[in-house]
């Protein structure tokens, strides 16, 4: 591929990238790195070519590229994005700054520490408790369309934790459940095929988990999948709050 | 090698104080929740004229208030902005169903603001008729 001699300078974007070597500083800082500009490169892209071209020891996550995996959220010029589905033309001329997802602390440059989340996933039990056990023998559970609609947005979260870093609830108490973990629980509250909400409601109904949401709605806003988890969130305030006037006006009722 | 041993030290970053003024989104919120404020003390003042009804010289004296009035008119967009902000959102709090599709947000927001704007004319009707 010889350039030609009457070729135009190719065109260039710069990055400006949060580091964290823990090893060999205290501190983070920030490097910029100058990328060619595709028209249809994402950030990933542009990180890809950091790390392969300029510097290998810049690390970060990332798998599918294509925006199903939810492993490339990152912080992009304060937005949190996945970087698999963030265009470099969308920004270009101007600098991009890329950092870790906010609120959540930072093990290496851009990866980091996701413990928590998973933790809070056992914690509400974000699996089926079927309502009735049954051999496989005897068949499927099954499901009309309609009960499936009630649930479908909610099962569409790739666990990426974009919702974590817009919510700044999250921010200030990093022991509430957030919007994932609450929009997933509620995804198996409301499969007509599970019995397990009485199992979630001590973890859920908390003040680590809906009671401490203020419905900034921020999160619904920055997710990727329109799973609408501030909407999960209301929904369960409505159900928690239905379930505590039935059980004073009608205690001896289910 | 244990992961105690191995593990490095991970970095917090700080929450500034500022946070809300970062993100439009988060000012906006912060706006709306501070309306509060204002609703609350616009309920006082009804409610300290609701207790005078009867005294019609005190009644007469909190209404012709010039302080009261700058207040009320300070609190009247506030208030707006309050209402309409919950308003817009309670799409998102009272989901209902038919079927497999869900009945249209915005007739959901519509219907409030129906009640909303009804019940403000009957409130204005009762008033200028007695007032």
């Amino acid at each position: 591929m010889a350039a030609n001699e009457n070729s135009q300078p190719e065109a260039t974007i710069s990055l400006e990238v949060f580091r964290y070597c823990p090893e060999q500083e205290d501190e983070p800082r920030f490097q910029t790195y100058e990328v060619p500009y595709r028209e249809d490169w994402v950030v990933l892209d542009a990180l890809n070519y950091i790390k392969d071209k300029i510097d290998g020891s810049l690390t970060y996550r990332w798998s599918c590229r294509m925006g199903v995996c939810g492993s490339c959220g990152m912080m992009v010029n304060g937005e949190p994005k996945l970087t698999c589905a963030a265009f470099l033309r969308d920004y270009h001329p101007a600098l991009i700054r890329v950092e870790p997802l906010s609120y959540f602390p930072v093990i290496r440059d851009l990866v980091i520490n996701m413990e928590g989340f998973l933790d809070k996933l056992t914690e509400v039990k974000a699996w089926l408790v079927p309502k009735e056990e049954k051999p496989v023998s005897e068949g499927e559970y099954l499901q009309t369309p309609a009960e499936l609609a009630k649930y479908k947005d909610f099962s569409m979260c790739i666990n990426c934790m974009l919702c974590y870093s817009a919510c700044p609830v999250f921010g200030h108490h990093e022991e509430f459940l957030g919007p994932a973990v609450i929009a997933l629980a509620q995804r198996y509250n409301l499969d007509s095929r599970d019995g397990g909400a009485d199992e979630r409601a001590e973890a859920i109904f908390s003040h680590e988990g809906i009671w401490e949401c203020t419905f900034v709605g921020d999160c619904s806003r920055v997710c990727p999948k329109n799973v609408d988890p501030a909407g999960a969130i209301q929904q369960a305030k409505v159900t928690a709050t239905k379930d505590f006037y039935r059980s004073v006006l009608v205690p001896w009722g289910k | 090698m244990s992961d105690q041993e191995t593990k490095t030290k991970e970095y917090r970053r700080p929450m500034p104080a500022d946070w809300w003024l970062k993100k439009r989104t988060y000012s906006l919120f912060m706006v709306r929740e501070l309306t509060c404020v204002f609703v609350g003390g616009y309920s006082l003042i009804l409610l300290i004229l609701a207790s005078r009804i009867g005294d019609q010289e005190s009644v007469t004296a909190m209404l012709n208030s010039k302080t009261l009035s700058v207040l009320q008119l300070i609190a009247l967009p506030m208030v707006i902005y309050h209402t309409v902000t919950w308003l817009n959102l309670t799409p998102k709090v009272l989901v209902l169903w038919r079927g497999e599709e869900r009945v249209n947000p915005l007739l959901i927001a519509a219907v409030h603001y129906v009640a909303w704007i009804g019940v403000s004319i009957v409130i204005l009707c009762v008033v200028f008729a007695y007032g």
